[in-house]
């Protein structure tokens, strides 16, 4: 933790000496959020519902999965670079060093204009409580917690993914990209609209559903109430991943770079 | 202190000749070739001794860096530094080494140089006692204490140079790596950085292996030379070996390789 | 003309050369669609009579988008340009007897042709297999699909003269990245990238019709799915022409001041 804090300082640091561009690139990152709002907007404006859901259950349902990928991009985007820092040749660097790797990596890139993305999910989250005709009760707002934390390890778990591909390949990565901003873009409608199909492979294969549609349901009153318990199931996607990294890290060791 | 025992390294690598339909055919089928990094290769290096690794570009001088530091896991072979395989032991080894990639930076390119120090006190979890005794007396040997205020991207590459050897040795390693450390570097830096490395051994005992391409390097640094070419180590022993009545040991190392074919 | 068809060549091969990468982007472009295509259909069943335009118009549509995506995304922009720019590297194109804008300009086109015909036609082929209102129609008559190609050309002229202005605007300011995200998500909202233009209310619409990002990919897309017909799509066809000549304009104007400034100020 001591360790995290060092890097987050010498970021915060570096991004001091450039104060302006720093401040117009959050505001870029807060705005271009934005267009998903707005297409979800304006095709409320034609339509009433879809799948049943109204405008304002699905603005809670974007809100929601939103938080939950910003919260796992806050610390877990700095995996984007990785295929840079291969070919630089800076996980040599990170690998002489006696400390976890994937600490290592995490701390060496911390975006922070990513506040703009963070602070629009935070607008777009209370936007959404506010507007819903949800009954809150405790057991609600905790299924809410339990949902950003489910939603946190498997965005996680996917950048993770993704870093741990860049040890066998740099080409091609773009594909991993359905997973994560396809699935931020899309997780603004509950992932049922799509079929069924899509449902199956949201629930079975990367678990979006878990962490979305069906904690969805029980809090708008609609779903059973083992639903609300799913997210905690989605949290051991991660595991896959981690073994994925070691793989990777692995197959590096004997390769090299 | 190094043991390094018949190890082995091969690389598959693609190849594709230029132009338009080449480009067209590696679409549907690419071509590979092994290449034999390390073929074979052994030697000692005992504690406190500083030697020359040398060799002409891909000769597997990097690739040997790297299973030495842990990074690399050789096909065959065995290899050991103070009683502890790299790649297997690899998080423990590392506390005991120090690594200067000169080409590469390990500083934080936009904040003052003490940060970076402050920031690998932690990854290596120094001692603050000893991390306070090791700056003194680096930037005492390096005369850093003008420099460690300073941003990195402000620095000439000599003064970056020092910090960047400083930086890999807060912690107190036995054993340290140098990959080309005088690359580019001006004439009174390139001696500041030869005279802070021979003090480094003779006070601390550091072991000290050092590749480079520069002769003048490993006249003034080492007795010891090994020598590698095609993945083979082609001679093990002094300066004095290769140059026998050349003027210069540039030319003899060219006469050297040639011979070899390398 | 030959310089401009060495870096088309040249960018071609670079291209060819990444297959991995080529077929990865296939690969998301058809996921991509097939998900967009699938959350029209849920809006589709919900109310058949407030959907704009027919089921199959709107297929054609996305598969189209995603087919030709590296023509018309303006997200699309090249590092390099912005690099050189920052950190001085220009230095070496302006010993060049070469103007900057119309290089920079052939360039871009050389990539977004390079990248589109290195992948549109898996996309499209498999989308004209696909079953009935899902997959890609034929276009109406050949005269519509003609004038399809031509205000695709028009499209992409448009979008790389919008791509250049930003560009060029990176001489003058101090956080080349801010504006150019906040063009981006601007460009990708209003020229119908996030909702086809149809979608829009229709006080919204007559407004953003008119102006340039309605000229990228919404006058082709719409004209190879029969939803513009008639005299709009001439009057849309003559707004492609009008902007990227404006475009063009500006920019070179924009190309001009930067290079007196950068003569006079030593870079």
């Amino acid at each position: 933790m001591r360790l995290y804090r060092k890097y987050f300082m010498i970021h915060l640091k570096s991004i001091m000496e450039y104060k302006a561009s720093f401040l117009f690139t959050c505001l870029g990152q807060f705005l271009v959020s934005f267009n998903v709002f707005l297409g979800v907007y304006f095709m409320f404006q034609r339509f009433s519902n879809v799948e049943g859901f109204t405008y304002n259950e699905v603005l809670l349902c974007f809100g929601i999965t939103l938080m939950e990928f910003s919260l796992a991009e806050a610390f877990a985007r700095g995996f984007d670079m990785f295929g840079t820092m291969i070919r630089k040749g800076e996980f040599d660097r990170i690998m002489v060093r006696p400390r976890n790797e994937i600490f290592q990596v995490l701390g060496s890139h911390i975006e922070f204009t990513r506040i703009g993305r963070i602070l629009q999910a935070i607008v777009m989250f209370v936007w959404g409580f506010s507007v819903s005709d949800v009954h809150w009760t405790p057991s609600k707002i905790l299924t809410v917690i339990l949902m950003l934390a489910g939603g946190t390890m498997v965005f996680s778990g996917l950048f993770l993914i993704y870093a741990s591909i860049c040890f066998f390949t740099v080409e091609g990565l773009e594909f991993m990209n359905i997973f994560t901003d396809g699935a931020r873009e899309y997780g603004k409608y509950p992932v049922c609209i799509y079929g069924r199909q899509v449902l199956f492979l949201c629930t079975f294969v990367v678990p979006y559903a878990l962490i979305q549609y069906y904690p969805l349901l029980y809090i708008l009153g609609r779903g059973k109430t083992h639903y609300a318990l799913l997210p905690v199931a989605a949290c051991f996607f991660i595991l896959p991943c981690l073994l994925f990294w070691k793989i990777g890290v692995t197959h590096y060791t004997s390769c090299g770079s | 202190m190094i043991q390094v025992e018949h190890i082995r390294k091969t690389y598959k690598v693609s190849r594709r000749n230029a132009g338009f339909t080449s480009a067209l055919k590696s679409l549907f089928h690419k071509e590979y070739e092994l290449i034999h990094a390390l073929d074979d290769v052994s030697f000692t290096i005992s504690e406190g001794e500083m030697v020359g690794y040398i060799g002409p570009n891909g000769a597997g001088k990097s690739s040997t860096i790297k299973i030495l530091s842990g990074i690399l896991t050789p096909e065959e072979g065995t290899c050991r530094i103070n009683g502890l395989i790299p790649w297997k032991n690899r998080i423990q080894h590392v506390k005991n080494i120090g690594v200067v990639f000169g080409q590469r930076t390990q500083l934080w390119w936009d904040v003052p140089v003490l940060d970076s120090f402050e920031l690998l006190k932690e990854i290596y979890r120094i001692d603050p006692f000893i991390y306070r005794r090791n700056l003194e007396q680096l930037s005492h040997m390096l005369n850093l204490s003008e420099l460690l205020k300073t941003p990195v991207r402000q620095l000439s590459l000599g003064q970056r140079m020092r910090c960047e050897i400083a930086a890999s040795l807060l912690h107190d390693p036995k054993i340290l790596f140098l990959d080309e450390p005088t690359i580019g570097l001006d004439a009174v830096s390139k001696l500041a950085v030869r005279d802070f490395i021979l003090q480094l051994n003779r006070e601390k005992n550091t072991t000290v292996i050092l590749t480079t391409h520069d002769m003048q390097d490993i006249e003034a640094l080492t007795n010891r030379v090994i020598l590698i070419g095609k993945g083979k180590v082609l001679l093990d022993g002094t300066i004095d070996d290769i140059r026998k009545d050349f003027d210069s040991t540039e030319e003899a190392l060219a006469d050297f390789y040639r011979s070899h074919q390398i | 003309m030959r310089k401009y068809l060495a870096f088309f060549r040249l960018r071609f091969s670079m291209d060819l050369q990444y297959r991995a990468a080529a077929f990865a982007g296939v690969i998301t472009q058809f996921a991509w669609g097939t998900m967009e295509i699938l959350m029209f259909r849920a809006f589709y069943q919900a109310d058949a009579s407030a959907f704009p335009m027919s089921f199959q118009a709107t297929a054609s549509y996305v598969w189209m988008q995603q087919a030709f995506l590296a023509l018309f995304m303006a997200w699309m922009m090249e590092n390099d340009i912005f690099d050189a720019i920052l950190n001085g590297n220009i230095a070496y194109e302006l010993c060049r007897p070469i103007n900057i804008y119309r290089m920079w300009f052939a360039r871009s086109l050389a990539n977004r042709f390079a990248k589109a015909l290195l992948r549109c036609l898996p996309i499209l082929l498999t989308a004209m297999l696909l079953p009935a209102p899902y997959g890609l129609m034929m276009p109406v008559n050949p005269e519509a699909f003609l004038l399809f190609f031509l205000t695709l050309l028009l499209g992409t002229g448009v979008t790389v003269s919008f791509c250049m202005l930003i560009y060029m605007t990176t001489f003058f300011t101090i956080s080349p990245m801010g504006i150019r995200m906040i063009a981006i998500s601007g460009v990708e909202f209003l020229s119908g990238a996030v909702i086809p233009l149809p979608f829009f209310p229709d006080k919204i619409r007559h407004v953003l019709e008119l102006l340039p990002f309605a000229s990228m990919q919404n006058v082709p897309l719409r004209i190879y799915s029969g939803d513009l017909t008639g005299a709009c799509m001439w009057q849309a066809v003559f707004l492609q022409v009008f902007w990227l000549a404006a475009l063009t304009l500006a920019g070179e104007f924009l190309n001009m001041l930067a290079m007196k400034r950068i003569t006079v100020q030593g870079g």
